[in-house]
């Protein structure tokens, strides 16, 4: 029963980051917050592992260490290497304002939930909450992906996606082999360090990393 | 209501009157601390109340009956809702089923006229104190109204007296992480809506920077000792709520129950000097970013209330 609770608040927690990160106006902040939602998930694993109350398998520590490691530490740290060495600008530039854009999350937010509880799934959730917040942070996620106009901040609405997607594999855990949830881990740095360094280079070329530019041929 | 109820009340009632002024003085003490100063004395916002009370207002000649009604009706409407809110005992005076809309009114009707007085002066200054003031009153409602929909839903009551204190332990073991946000929300409500810091601050004097004290700019003597009262009052009136959602103590403490609800409202109020003295008044249009959060806050709590009933 308690560790229930500390699920929810845990699960509440990240919806509410997802809110936050909307309403940010600074990217270093951003990533931080990013950072701070990937390790409340690294901690999910042992949480719901802790709830059967049986000895801790190696399957969710692995799960847990490797996501911190790279989710808290190694992705934020190359995120704010690039921003730091770029020299870019370290406002976020919304397409939408940061109150419509919170007020929109929370919309979708209040959507998830009340669709969450109608989903027919293969096996039973461990926390009521699970699938709600996975999906609501999918798609604020995306809400992030489409209404920011800088490289870097499409590069963290795709990690808050990817959070999302890690949220939902929580309900398959013992289903997933740990090869799996480690290769998606790997793929995941990967993809991250090759947008890193071509935010970084964006930056080299063009002086700005405004990707409503990239659609135009030449420089102006 | 009993004879033993209504025998109790007038001492509560004495000191429900007497207690706004001296939680402004926990907050300048507190705010005095952190600055490294001594602080003006406990009882100095009794004595400014005393000078203003004996001094002559000044009228400006454009204005007509709604400036002088203005801080009375708000004081008016603010001991009203007082009489509906629990405030020291978790049961209110004069509470009946659906009070909640009554006291939400209330206060909008004491802003109106504070409101309507200060646009009553034509003065531009004034106009602009008037217009935020509305602004961030519209914001910081639906947050009141949502939060006060958590309650009602976790408690099936609309009576602000048992929506809150007693009622309400029981649903801590249920649904806290609903109540959690409930009282973020309310928290910050009641920042915006007493003026405190992030975002107004009560102590300056620009003009262009206050939203509050901007409207009281033209009042002198007993109205404005009035409208100094009735801004302690709200604190302590929105103060009480957020107290009563946040620890709701249970029956069996009796008489030590409105001791202990006192000490945790001077805490409350040395939690807004605190809050006053590391933060910095928030950018103007940075303001409804921090309302919309509180909404957003208490509309997820909703959410998470009923899904909760649901399922």
């Amino acid at each position: 029963m308690m560790s229930q609770s500390i699920i929810d608040a845990a699960l509440i927690l990240v919806v509410l980051l997802n809110l936050a990160m909307l309403a940010t106006s600074r990217l270093a902040r951003c990533v931080r917050i990013f950072a701070m939602q990937s390790l409340l998930l690294a901690a999910l694993p042992l949480l719901l592992e802790l709830q059967h109350t049986r000895a801790l398998g190696l399957h969710p520590v692995a799960i847990a260490f490797g996501a911190a490691a790279l989710k808290v530490i190694v992705i934020p740290w190359v995120l704010l290497r690039v921003l730091r060495t770029g020299e870019i600008h370290r406002e976020v530039e919304p397409m939408i304002g940061f109150t419509a854009s919170m007020l929109l999350g929370s919309l979708i937010v209040i959507a998830c939930f009340a669709f969450g509880h109608r989903l027919v799934l293969p096996v039973k959730p461990q926390s009521d909450l699970l699938l709600s917040v996975s999906m609501a942070t999918v798609l604020n996620g995306l809400l992030i992906l489409v209404s920011r106009v800088k490289a870097i901040t499409q590069v963290v609405g795709f990690l808050i996606v990817e959070n999302g997607v890690f949220i939902f594999g929580l309900l398959l855990l013992e289903q997933t082999p740990v090869l799996v949830e480690l290769g998606i881990l790997l793929d995941l740095f990967v993809a991250v360090f090759i947008m890193g360094i071509v935010v970084y280079h964006i930056r080299r070329e063009f002086d700005h990393m405004d990707t409503n530019l990239l659609d135009a041929l030449k420089e102006s | 209501m009993s004879i033993l109820r209504a025998v109790l009340a007038v001492p509560e009632a004495i000191v429900l009157l007497a207690l706004p002024p001296l939680l402004l003085s926990v907050i300048a003490k507190t705010k005095a601390k952190f600055s490294g100063r001594v602080g003006p004395p406990w009882l100095q916002p009794y004595f400014d109340l005393y000078k203003l009370i004996q001094k002559t207002p000044v009228y400006s000649r454009t204005t007509t009956w709604v400036f002088r009604t203005g801080p009375i009706v708000n004081l008016a409407a603010l001991l009203t809702a007082a009489t509906l809110i629990p405030v020291l005992s978790s049961d209110s005076l004069l509470g009946f089923s659906g009070d909640i809309i009554l006291v939400a009114y209330l206060f909008a009707l004491g802003r109106m006229f504070t409101v309507l007085a200060a646009m009553d002066t034509g003065s531009s200054f004034e106009g602009m104190g008037a217009s935020r003031e509305v602004t961030f009153g519209t914001m910081s409602e639906p947050a009141l109204f949502l939060s006060f929909v958590v309650l009602a839903v976790a408690t099936k009551s609309l009576q602000l007296s048992q929506m809150m204190g007693s009622g309400l332990a029981a649903e801590w073991q249920v649904a806290a992480p609903a109540l959690v946000l409930v009282v973020g929300a309310l928290l910050i409500v009641l920042l915006a809506e007493t003026c405190r810091v992030p975002v107004d601050d009560p102590a300056t004097h620009l003009e262009l920077t206050m939203i509050h004290e901007v409207m009281a700019l033209d009042h002198s003597g007993p109205e404005f000792a009035v409208i100094t009262y009735a801004a302690a009052l709200k604190f302590v009136l929105l103060g009480s709520i957020l107290l009563h959602t946040a620890i709701p103590h249970p029956p069996s403490l009796y008489f030590l129950g409105p001791m202990l609800r006192m000490v945790e409202l001077a805490a409350l109020a040395c939690l807004v000097g605190i809050i006053e003295s590391m933060t910095a008044r928030l950018r103007l249009n940075r303001v409804p970013m921090l309302l919309a959060g509180a909404t957003v806050l208490s509309s997820i709590a909703v959410v998470l209330v009923l899904t909760g009933r649901m399922a």
